[in-house]
């Protein structure tokens, strides 16, 4: 059995599906949406390395170590956003996070 | 066929894992199957032919990402059940959503053009890192520079957002100490004999 573009395809759409799926299901908790964000960034990523690898084009992969360092940096702010918050509030529960009544 | 297998293990522990990671009751949990995620998408990035990528997946992602998460779960003293309460009224709306989004996808995917490889390039003899090398330093040199630039930003923002004095911390000041002079902290005493100082 040939593994085709389309499973690859449809496997990192599924990834994708549950990251959106998470944050509905935690949506109190910071921490499990930011990793659902993980999740759905790694979806992308498997979508860009398997038309890379069908189209025979290195520059997919050449994104996806930029998306790689956007995603890391994001980590690092959000945790760090989240740690400070903590620090005030001593919560981390999204509904305590209004101040600015958007 | 035995790529069809290693397809098959590696994406099924890869949404098993997944699944894990937004239904564990503890966040402990959820980062440690986050692991298990990439190190599986790692291995497919291996199937797919693009090794340096999977190598960067695994150091980046469960060596610093994934680690950070840990610290940061483990550092933050919070009651994750309380968080948990009230999560079963958006699953519908969740489904619904996901679901769609899933339909819309495969529905796109299946319309692709599904072409078999095109023969390869004549850079592609060289191996994958060493591909990935030329092209990074050369097109794309401008935004490697500022991808890095990202992470600087990155770097200084978390250190500065979490940076805070603290009050009643005896610090050791250094050139306090080095600027001491003997007269400022010695003094020298006769003694009479049979009395004491002051």
């Amino acid at each position: 059995m040939e593994i085709a573009l389309s499973h690859y395809l449809i496997l990192a759409g599924i990834l994708f599906t549950m990251g959106v799926f998470g944050i509905f299901l935690n949506r109190k908790n910071v921490i499990v949406i930011l990793m659902s964000v993980e999740l759905m960034l790694l979806a992308v990523n498997i979508n860009f390395v398997a038309f890379s690898t069908w189209l025979n084009d290195i520059n997919g992969q050449v994104f996806t170590l930029f998306i790689l360092t956007v995603a890391a940096a994001e980590a690092a702010i959000g945790l760090a956003i989240l740690v400070v918050f903590f620090r005030n509030k001593g919560s981390i529960a999204v509904e305590d996070i209004s101040e600015l009544k958007g | 066929m035995i790529t069809a297998i290693a397809f098959y293990f590696f994406s099924a522990v890869l949404l098993l894992s997944a699944l894990c990671v937004i239904t564990a009751r503890n966040p402990v949990h959820s980062v440690l199957f986050l692991i298990l995620a990439f190190f599986n998408a790692a291995g497919l990035f291996v199937l797919l032919g693009a090794e340096f990528i999977a190598m960067i997946l695994v150091i980046v992602y469960v060596g610093a990402v994934a680690v950070l998460f840990l610290f940061v779960v483990m550092m933050l003293d919070i009651s994750f059940a309380d968080l948990r309460k009230g999560a079963m009224q958006y699953v519908p709306l969740g489904i619904l959503i996901g679901g769609l989004m899933l339909a819309e996808l495969v529905t796109l995917y299946m319309a692709w053009p599904a072409k078999p490889p095109v023969e390869a390039l004549p850079m592609a003899n060289v191996t994958n890192t060493v591909h990935l090398g030329q092209v990074l330093y050369t097109d794309y040199v401008l935004p490697f520079q500022v991808s890095g630039l990202v992470l600087l930003v990155a770097m200084i923002g978390a250190i500065v957002l979490t940076f805070r004095q603290r009050e009643g911390v005896r610090r050791q000041k250094i050139a306090q100490q080095v600027s001491r002079k003997q007269a400022d902290v010695i003094s020298i005493e006769k003694i009479p004999t049979g009395k004491g100082i002051g």
